[in-house]
């Protein structure tokens, strides 16, 4: 196992046998994108069936974690693509550095989804029989709501029920794939955890250098294509018919 | 090894981009575009996958037959996500889950 840079007897050079593990990568990642593409179908289609409700779900969430963590995630990107370069360049100690950085700003991106999935419990919008989309309106000191911010979110409510009857049941519909959906992206997120972890205990071997760094290209190519699934999950879940204060 | 490798300061300035990318779909998710909104959502999202792909992923400078896989993912992708909104936007409006609860079909099934 990992006997590192070797010619396997199957192909012809080295650079032949890199890129079919780079081109069986991808059509991993094709399987990944349908998979993640039916949960952006099921978004779509019920969004557009109900979007008041989407709307007022929408802005249930915090604006300000959620951007925080798409700039950690794109960093992490950056740290890993640096980590391959680093391991193509042979300088062995450097990729051990960017993949502990990829690692910590990983776990970092975890602990904020805690925060926020822990909010959400806290203010009943957890899918199932305590849920209650206008707990935060009826107990404004519960979820820190005074002022403005309590106004529009009673207005918001208000304006929601009157448009949508069975807006308790429409936005439980979208906090059900807002928590499918970042929930299988988080789940995608402690996979990677767990290749950089292995990849950092490789690297400290000094195993990557620029004859061998398939690992290290796969394990990137992985999490950046993670990276891209929350480049759409950030706007479609936090952004769309916001309304700022 | 012919492999190309991407200088840091391509890097560099890919992350700059997705980072005012980022900072743009916030500022405009302030604004109201009225139907817009998604889609300049979604068009900004899609700048910021293609250059992850093209140069995070290394995809600008991969070999055509990677290139037609990835190509050949998002056509897919299209394909189920086309047709399927295409089929439900030209169906009539779906009863609501009250309405449902109301017509005589489920009243039916329910006794």
């Amino acid at each position: 196992m990992h006997r590192t840079g070797e010619l396997y007897g199957q192909f012809k050079t080295l650079d032949q046998q890199k890129e079919t593990a780079t081109l069986g990568m991808w059509i991993f990642l094709v399987t990944e994108i349908l998979f993640f593409g039916g949960l952006f179908l099921a978004y779509t289609i019920n969004r557009h069936a109900f979007s008041t409700a989407f709307g007022v779900g929408g802005n249930m969430l915090d604006l300000t974690l959620g951007a925080a963590n798409t700039v950690v995630l794109i960093l992490s990107s950056l740290t890993m693509a640096m980590a391959v370069w680093s391991a193509t360049t042979s300088k062995k100690q450097l990729v051990t550095i960017f993949l502990i950085l990829t690692l910590v700003l990983g776990c970092v991106f975890l602990g904020v989804k805690v925060v926020e999935y822990k909010q959400k419990f806290d203010h009943h919008l957890i899918p199932g029989n305590g849920f209650d989309i206008t707990y935060c309106a009826k107990n404004p000191s519960a979820c820190g709501l005074s002022g403005q911010a309590l106004e529009s979110e009673k207005n918001e409510i208000e304006e929601g029920l009157r448009v949508d009857p069975d807006l308790n049941a429409h936005s439980q519909l979208y906090f059900s794939l807002y928590f499918g959906m970042t929930g299988l992206h988080a789940f995608h997120m402690i996979i990677g955890a767990g290749l950089l972890l292995w990849l950092i205990l490789q690297s400290r071997k000094g195993r990557f250098d620029a004859n061998y760094n398939t690992p290290v290209e796969n394990i990137g190519l992985y999490w950046h294509f993670v990276d891209i699934v929350w480049i759409y999950l950030f706007p479609l879940l936090y952004l769309i018919n916001r309304h700022l204060g | 090894m012919s492999e190309h490798i991407v200088s840091p300061k391509i890097y560099g300035m890919i992350f700059l981009a997705l980072m005012v990318g980022t900072f743009l779909t916030v500022f405009a998710a302030g604004k109201d575009f009225g139907p817009m909104n998604v889609v300049i959502a979604l068009v900004i999202a899609t700048v910021k996958a293609t250059l992850v792909i093209l140069f995070f992923m290394h995809g600008k400078y991969s070999s055509k037959r990677t290139k037609l896989v990835i190509v050949a993912g998002f056509f897919w992708l299209a394909i189920m996500l086309g047709l399927t909104i295409q089929d439900y936007s030209t169906r009539h409006a779906e009863p609501s889950r009250t309405e449902l609860h109301d017509s005589p079909a489920t009243q039916v099934f329910r006794s």
